[in-house]
């Protein structure tokens, strides 16, 4: 297989160029996508590409554009709606949670809602509280959304074609912090599913639950904790909803314990959810308390230092395995 | 006592230090340690539980005829003059 | 008021040892209900109540051995009060001397003691019988974890080097199968097994030596001595074996010892027999001070010792401790035995069948009941010229019985 170097920013813009040309009912709209080339420029050069009535620059009103997107997926379109970062999202939260969400449900399966709304999630690289937020389990809460967490360069690439065939609203989250990395994904990569968790490393120790930003400093930890003796298993959770719990399930059942890993503040967050259910299914696997690392309960502060303390790194994964291992 | 009610003891007996065997289906002349897999502390235990059960003192002379059913019956039943 | 006491349950039971109340006070019971189990030397046997009433007070606390005849709970008949006087205080006081060790406490003053275990570890433990309480967690807030259940599993077969705390436990519970009923840990008792000698062969650098001994006046002795005894009484060849492994072992004590990174030789002589099961596996139970004991002693010992560990109802006490390991394949009709050694014990002594051979001696070749001693030793630990002293020695004492 031919492997190719990409950043994340690229694998974004591929999946979104070749969803516009599959499908011509597919359409970008968002604040600056056109002109600017998107807020973080990933959608540099789609306008001269697909022109304005597929690149749409929309004014600053996620209340409004995110609506305007719901009424285009009912009447037929299969709209992606760019919202800049995730701490925006909340102006548009009526329309996502009381019409996109709901609609099937109150139009008594009348009308279903095609639509997908991509956000920027996470810390960047000070960009502070105003964009840096790490909202996932807020939408995880909402029945009749798809969530989704594109924690790999093969997720940015590909889950966004899938969730366009979803007939319900998908969340596709993106991780701002990612998006200048560069990581080797196959050059035919294409469409990625979006029902399973998937095992991004095998390992009989410790199963490491997380997703997002998580993926990659879990997998960096579990490298350094493999050359100590300990084997990680790390899963990506992908899809916060609804949850593949079996994937966790299983591997706690083999390793026996479990750590979460999310960005997201620890209160009410994906970690309490997936213990819920690992309490509920396998208590009596469990050999160890279950512990998570998450964000700091502040909001995400400015400096550099800081904002790295706010959120769990690979070294307080590795510290925290070993502890678990009782070394 | 009757005969029957001796092997009836015997098999009883057997059956208590080798729960996991089938005593009765012993051949008549087989031999009993090999067959049923019978340790000298076991075999000793067996021969302690007949000489309470049928009141009988088996010198260690005579442990020879606890081989096999056919010789510990005749045994048996010349100790307790059936 | 009615007294419950502890039953006979055979004329030759003397004691008893209450391993759990199946009732508590308040609970009605009637005839045929079963109060508690009770370890005997028959095994574990469940009490029945013989009258109909309700529990008053329970008079001992599990773990308690109390002669035939003790008060072990009070049940009062149906439809009567509580009377305050008619409630004993302590344990029968018709045999003080023997009730010493009894604390006439009432269940409602027991301490509860919470035991930190994990889920995992717990249904471990469940799954093989394992009274985990008496176990030393060493998981996070000194929980116990699986890790700690194996351990445990694997000890409740072989003696093994981190057994301390285990130890010194040991006395207040019986950490092996408590049940009759229950399925024995036949898996258990063979992956434990398979880890034990597993490390052994890894780790152990063996050698191996063997000897023929004539056996001629050792069986004589034997046959002279049970003739004089009651069927109950007599000494099978196992226990003058033991007896002669002990008193070598005061001869050649480097190999009564623990390799620790060096030779720490032991000042107690405690000889590991191994029983065989008949479902498969072995348990090995431990003889204390071997070497003071005599050859009755020691066959009173097998008696109580071997139905025990073939019934999994023996106390952890009971098989730890060991500082060397005696295997007697004699009755399988093998020749020769070769073992492998526990860890941390540095030697294990092999016991084949005895068999008549021709042999030669002072110039004569005569027909003689041969025994094939063997003598598997750590070689980090000592050397075949210490191993050669210790058969030499087993010779020695066999061919003078009487002396031991």
């Amino acid at each position: 297989m031919e492997m190719v170097k990409m950043t994340y920013r690229e694998a974004l813009k591929q999946g979104i160029r070749e969803a516009l040309l599959n499908d011509e009912r597919v359409f970008l709209m968002g604040e600056d996508v056109g002109h600017y080339g998107g807020a973080f420029a990933v959608s540099k050069g789609l306008l001269q590409e697909f022109g304005a009535e597929r690149i749409m620059d929309v004014p600053l009103s996620e209340s409004g554009f995110v609506g305007a997107g719901i009424g285009a997926a009912m009447a037929g379109m299969k709209p992606i709606v760019e919202v800049m970062t995730v701490n925006f999202s909340l102006l548009a939260m009526d329309q996502i949670i009381n019409n996109a969400a709901t609609l099937l449900h109150m139009s008594g399966g009348q009308l279903n809602v095609p639509l997908v709304i991509r956000m920027g999630c996470g810390i960047g690289r000070q960009l502070a509280a105003q964009h840096s937020h790490s909202w996932e389990p807020y939408f995880a809460h909402v029945p009749g959304l798809v969530v989704l967490s594109a924690g790999t360069h093969e997720d940015a690439r590909g889950m966004l074609l899938t969730a366009l065939k979803s007939p319900d609203p998908v969340i596709l989250f993106e991780y701002t912090f990612m998006l200048n990395m560069e990581k080797e994904i196959a050059s035919d990569a294409g469409a990625m599913d979006i029902t399973k968790a998937k095992v991004r490393r095998d390992g009989k120790d410790i199963t490491l639950i997380t997703y997002g930003n998580g993926v990659y400093k879990s997998l960096e930890a579990a490298e350094e904790l493999s050359s100590q003796g300990i084997e990680v298993e790390v899963i990506d959770l992908r899809i916060l909803r609804p949850m593949d719990e079996e994937t966790f399930l299983a591997s706690v059942a083999k390793t026996h314990r479990a750590l979460v890993v999310e960005d997201a503040w620890r209160s009410g967050g994906m970690a309490a959810e997936v213990f819920s259910r690992i309490i509920e299914k396998v208590f009596f696997e469990l050999d160890a308390p279950l512990q998570r690392l998450c964000g700091v309960e502040v909001p995400i502060p400015y400096p550099r230092h800081l904002e790295e303390a706010s959120v769990p790194q690979s070294q307080d994964i590795v510290s925290t395995i070993r502890k678990m291992m009782g070394l | 006592m009757q005969e029957e009610e001796i092997k009836s003891i015997v098999l009883h007996s057997l059956k208590q230090i080798a729960p996991d065997t089938k005593p009765e289906q012993l051949g008549w002349e087989e031999n009993m340690r090999e067959a049923l897999n019978i340790d000298s502390f076991d075999a000793l235990q067996f021969i302690v539980a007949l000489s309470e059960k049928l009141d009988i003192d088996i010198p260690e002379k005579d442990y020879g005829h606890t081989a096999t059913m056919k010789s510990l019956m005749a045994y048996l039943k010349k100790k307790k003059q059936v | 008021m009615i007294e419950f006491k502890m039953p006979s349950l055979g004329a030759d039971m003397e004691d008893g040892t209450l391993v759990e109340w199946r009732k508590k006070p308040g609970d009605q019971v009637k005839r045929g209900d079963i109060l508690a189990d009770v370890d005997t030397q028959k095994g574990l046997i469940e009490i029945e109540v013989f009258d109909e009433g309700v529990i008053d007070t329970l008079l001992l606390e599990e773990g308690v051995k109390v002669p035939v005849g003790t008060i072990m709970a009070i049940i009062r008949p149906l439809g009567e009060v509580t009377e305050e006087k008619d409630i004993p205080s302590a344990i029968s006081s018709e045999e003080p001397e023997k009730s010493e060790e009894v604390p006439a406490k009432t269940s409602e003053e027991k301490e509860e003691r919470r035991v930190k275990i994990t889920p995992l570890a717990k249904r471990i433990a469940l799954e093989n019988n394992l009274d985990y309480s008496v176990i030393n967690g060493t998981g996070p807030e000194g929980a116990i974890v699986k890790k700690d259940v194996e351990k445990a599993l694997a000890e409740a077969v072989g003696p093994s080097k981190e057994m301390g705390g285990f130890t010194e436990k040991a006395d207040e519970a019986i950490v092996e199968v408590k049940k009759e009923h229950k399925t024995p840990p036949i898996k258990a008792i063979r992956t434990a097994v398979a880890a034990a000698m597993s490390k052994s062969n890894r780790e152990i650098p063996h050698y191996y030596l063997e000897k023929k001994i004539d056996m001629t006046r050792a069986l004589e002795w034997l046959t002279e001595t049970n003739s004089g005894l009651p069927v109950q009484k007599r000494i099978l060849p196992a226990a003058l074996f033991i007896k002669s492994v002990a008193s070598s072992l005061v001869d050649v004590p480097e190999l009564n010892a623990e390799w620790e990174d060096e030779l720490v030789i032991k000042n107690e002589i405690n000889i590991g027999f191994v029983v065989s099961l008949r479902s498969g596996g072995i348990v090995v139970p431990s003889l204390k001070n071997a070497d003071l004991k005599s050859v009755g002693e020691i066959m009173e010992w097998l008696n109580d010792i071997i139905p025990r560990s073939r019934s999994f109802n023996l106390r952890s006490s009971e098989l730890s401790g060991s500082t060397v390991t005696i295997t007697n394949l004699g009755e399988g009709g093998a020749d020769k035995v070769f073992g492998i050694v526990y860890p941390p014990q540095v030697a294990i002594i092999g016991l084949g069948s005895v068999a008549e051979e021709p042999f030669a001696k002072k110039g004569m070749v005569g027909i003689h009941p041969m025994l094939y001693v063997t003598l598997s030793g750590d070689h980090r630990a000592t050397d075949g010229l210490v191993g050669s002293r210790f058969l030499a020695a087993m010779d020695k004492h066999l061919q003078n019985p009487q002396a031991l």
